[in-house]
């Protein structure tokens, strides 16, 4: 993956090269092995003007003529590329295929940027009556608050953790720690969500290369088996969901996913889930199975969700501190995944990883993907 | 284009599936519930309901900058149905989940000063 | 009489919640805004929030007058609005009245502009149109968020407000017996195309204008239909601040009593094209059967529109919802600077 962050040094096509480039030298292939792309981008058009994001991914890496093609979920989009690479290895139409998530946000103002953004959930419905991504997750949160008691400070502890574990994470945007204190005071967005409740605007990319697991093993020292991906939706607009205190569609697409394994959540030692919004990674670890509906605000002020804690989440510093280019985190959460599995983790390594599950979520969770990772 | 949509932004003309008897706002095409055994009529949807959940927002979205902080809820009908909009006209303390609210017919933004004015509907807290 | 059958099925008025005193409005000009406002007989005046306009006023006014008379949308075949303030100044705010009211395609409809006695000429009209057959129902709605020029004597009076009023001949609330007006082309108050505000005569605006239409008018209905000052148990005049009606009232034989039902703008200001219409709501909200109203409007440029009317014993089934006094006493106080946010008198905005 290339540095997340408000990188001005880089354009669109230079963060594709560099999260290409350390992606090919790290299989150890040679890019004439690839026979097919797979980009995931949200809205090149609207922060870039550029569509046809497909093309310019496979010339930028060198690698015409072969297939090129983008994939939109809005901030899912880098998982369900994920899936498309991973579909067309298994149905033996591609022996080897690249997948790339990227997004370049910082080159409009950061109103425009929030407007683009606000295509991910029902523009006619939602973004057209004045609700931000903020205001939306914000009424879920309200209403956690109120079915649950999750509280405001809960939701700023997984702020607090994310930092302390991108802190560790060269390749985050935020280096830093920073205090629920800070947390708590910063500015309201959207009540009860502050400005530290709210993933970032970054730029960033990131790259797998896939193929078949027996052929995997042959070129690197150690491949890391995909044994499950389930993809799941619901409807765009919030309000017509049945309930504000879930995602339905990450729990179908967990419950997929866990059966696909044959694993259970209890086998999962780190995960990267989708914290676009602090409330969104309480009701990710609760929709996942990690803890019990209601229960995670408890767990995470208890320190269960901590690196080497119960479950390490968001290793990578997650969508708060780590950086939020919202095409690119879908895969980014994976190749996280594969390092932790490989032992490369660094100071934010987990110990005892035998499983990795990512979670990547489209707009206000219309979309939701979930994969289960282990050593080949 | 607003103009499509009038009777739902003016009137809260949902739909209702004569099948399952879902109602259903904004209209549906098909229902998703019954596909294609389902049929859908138009339905106006009631004028009250209850405030769902609801947010203060700071910061404003494109064309609603000059009026934050702004309210929005998701106001539940009595018929189940549950609508995204404004709260206006109400001080903070008396906006919680579960108050009662009616809409009301109000600008929602205009497109600069030479565009439309789309109109729309947003809440007001019931007596 | 126009026909013995036409009159009022329906009326509606609404008011903004947001009000600012005369005094706050004073601390900007460093006038005593509370001497200013006792001298026009105004203390606070109702303001439209950043999302009203007169469009949305005038459909919150004729839903208020369908539901209170328990019309049917589709039987109204023509609507006119009148306003100074449309939120433009070609497109007709009547076609949105229309679609929010839920009425059907098949009627006419146009806006009207005659300053504040807009709305009363489209009551006129659809008299016309009900009486001759051509319609069942008719709605008049005067509606407008006026202009106040900063620093000028009328930013403590120019207010945001409307009402409706629909008129048909099926069981009305009260009968129309008579309407007569009085037109000439005096220019007392005028806004140019794209003048942002009004530019009015100062004292001029007084004796040959304001005074001279009402009392003719006034004076020429009562001498029509056979009937003095004393017949009446209510009277409304147009009321730009809270002294003229009473001056012009007195002078016509009318008490203070009858004139205190219909007298609005001392707490919500001039409301323009809304102002008669609000004034003549207020009164229905408390007219009993056998009532008679008085009312006579005025616009500047200049004319008068006068009626004579007779509560009916249908007007208790038929009381809007919200009385005016009641969206009078429900208010918020805003500073100078809120006010001039809502107002868009910031230059950066819009």
């Amino acid at each position: 993956m290339s540095k997340f962050g408000e990188r001005w040094d880089a354009s669109f096509r230079q963060l594709v090269a560099e999260a290409g480039i350390m992606a090919l030298k790290d299989s150890k292939i040679d890019g004439s092995a690839i026979q097919a792309v797979f980009g995931g981008c949200m809205a090149s058009g609207r922060f870039l003007g550029q569509e046809h994001i497909g093309a310019l991914i496979v010339d930028q890496l060198g690698l015409n003529p072969i297939a090129s093609t983008r994939l939109e979920a809005a901030c899912a989009s880098g998982s369900v590329a994920f899936r498309s690479g991973i579909m067309a290895v298994a149905s033996g139409m591609y022996d080897m295929v690249a997948v790339g998530g990227v997004e370049k946000m910082t080159e409009v103002s950061v109103e425009d940027a929030a407007t683009a953004l606000g295509g991910a959930g029902d523009q006619e419905w939602e973004l057209f009556q004045g609700a931000t991504f903020p205001a939306l997750y914000a009424l879920m949160a309200r209403r956690h608050m109120k079915e649950y008691g999750t509280t405001e400070e809960q939701m700023a502890l997984c702020a607090v953790k994310n930092h302390e574990n991108g802190s560790k994470n060269p390749y985050a945007q935020y280096q830093n720690k920073i205090t629920l204190e800070t947390a708590m005071n910063s500015a309201v967005i959207a009540s009860p969500l502050k400005l530290f409740d709210c993933s970032p605007i970054s730029d960033g990319a990131a790259v797998a290369i896939l193929c078949e697991t027996s052929k995997a093993k042959k070129i690197c020292e150690q491949p890391i088996e995909i044994i499950a991906s389930a993809q799941a939706s619901d409807t765009l607009a919030l309000a017509q969901r049945k309930s504000l205190t879930e995602l339905n569609a990450t729990k179908v697409a967990a419950k997929q996913a866990f059966e696909q394994a044959k694993l259970k959540p209890k086998d999962i030692q780190t995960a990267e889930v989708h914290d676009c919004f602090t409330i969104a990674e309480i009701m990710a670890v609760e929709d996942l199975g990690f803890f019990e509906k209601g229960k995670a605000g408890k767990a995470i002020e208890a320190g269960e969700t901590k690196l080497n804690s119960a479950i390490s989440v968001n290793t990578s510093g997650g969508l708060k501190a780590c950086g939020h280019p919202v095409g690119a985190t879908g895969v980014k959460q994976i190749v996280e995944a594969v390092w932790q599995l490989r032992g490369q983790g660094g100071q934010r390594q987990a110990n005892g990883v035998e499983h990795a599950l990512t979670h990547n979520v489209g707009g206000s969770g219309a979309t939701a993907t979930v994969h289960i990772f282990k050593r080949a | 284009m607003v103009w499509r949509e009038i009777p739902e932004r003016y009137n809260l003309i949902g739909s209702t599936c004569e099948n399952c008897k879902q109602e259903f706002f904004p209209q549906r095409l098909i229902c998703p519930n019954c596909r294609r055994k389902g049929k859908l009529v138009e339905k106006k949807m009631p004028d009250e309901g209850k405030i769902f959940s609801f947010t203060q927002v700071h910061s404003g979205a494109k064309g609603f900058e000059n009026e934050t902080p702004y309210t929005l809820a998701i106001v539940e009908m009595p018929n189940g149905v549950r609508v995204l909009g404004h709260i206006v006209d109400a001080q903070p303390e008396k906006i919680k989940i579960g108050t009662k609210v009616k809409a009301v017919f109000r600008r929602i933004f205009a497109e600069g000063e030479e565009g439309i004015i789309a109109y729309g509907f947003k809440f007001k807290v019931a007596d | 009489m126009v026909n013995g059958k036409v009159g009022i099925v329906g009326y509606g008025a609404y008011v903004p919640r947001y009000r600012i005193t005369a005094e706050e409005i004073g601390k900007v000009w460093n006038k005593d805004g509370k001497r200013t406002g006792a001298s026009l007989g105004v203390s606070e005046k109702a303001v439209a929030a950043w999302d009203e306009d007169s469009a949305t006023i005038a459909v919150q006014a004729s839903r208020t007058a369908i539901e209170s008379g328990r019309i049917n949308p589709n039987d109204i075949g023509a609507i006119f609005i009148g306003s100074e303030s449309k939120p433009y100044a070609v497109k007709p705010t009547a076609t949105i009245v229309a679609e929010a009211c839920g009425c059907s395609g098949n009627l006419t409809a146009a806006d009207f502009e005659f300053a504040c006695k807009a709305g009363t000429a489209g009551i006129q009209a659809c008299i016309g149109m009900v009486a001759s057959g051509m319609i069942k129902v008719g709605l008049a709605v005067g509606s407008d968020t006026a202009q106040g020029r900063p620093n000028d004597a009328l930013e403590f009076t120019a207010a945001s407000g409307g009402a409706a009023m629909l008129i048909g001949e099926g069981e009305p609330l009260a009968l129309i017996n008579q309407t007569l007006s009085y037109t000439t082309d005096t220019p007392d108050f005028w806004r140019r195309q794209h003048a942002e505000f009004p530019t009015h005569a100062g004292r001029f605006t007084g004796e040959p204008a304001y005074f001279k239409h009402v009392s003719t008018a006034s004076k020429r209905l009562m001498e029509k239909v056979g009937t003095t000052a004393k017949d009446y148990t209510h009277a409304v005049f147009h009321q730009p601040n809270g002294k003229f009606p009473v001056k012009v009232g007195m002078d016509l034989g009318f008490d203070k009593k009858q004139l205190e039902a219909g007298l609005v703008t001392p707490l919500i200001g001039n409301t323009y094209s809304g102002a008669s219409m609000v004034g003549l709501a207020a009164v229905l909200d408390v007219a009993k059967e056998g009532d008679r109203i008085f009312v006579c409007s005025y616009g500047s440029g200049a004319g008068s529109d006068a009626f004579d009317i007779t509560v009916t014993k249908y007007i208790e089934g038929k009381r809007a919802k919200t009385p005016v006094r009641r969206m009078i006493e429900d208010k918020e106080y805003v500073s100078y600077a809120t006010y001039a946010k809502f107002r868009k008198k910031i230059k950066d905005l819009e």
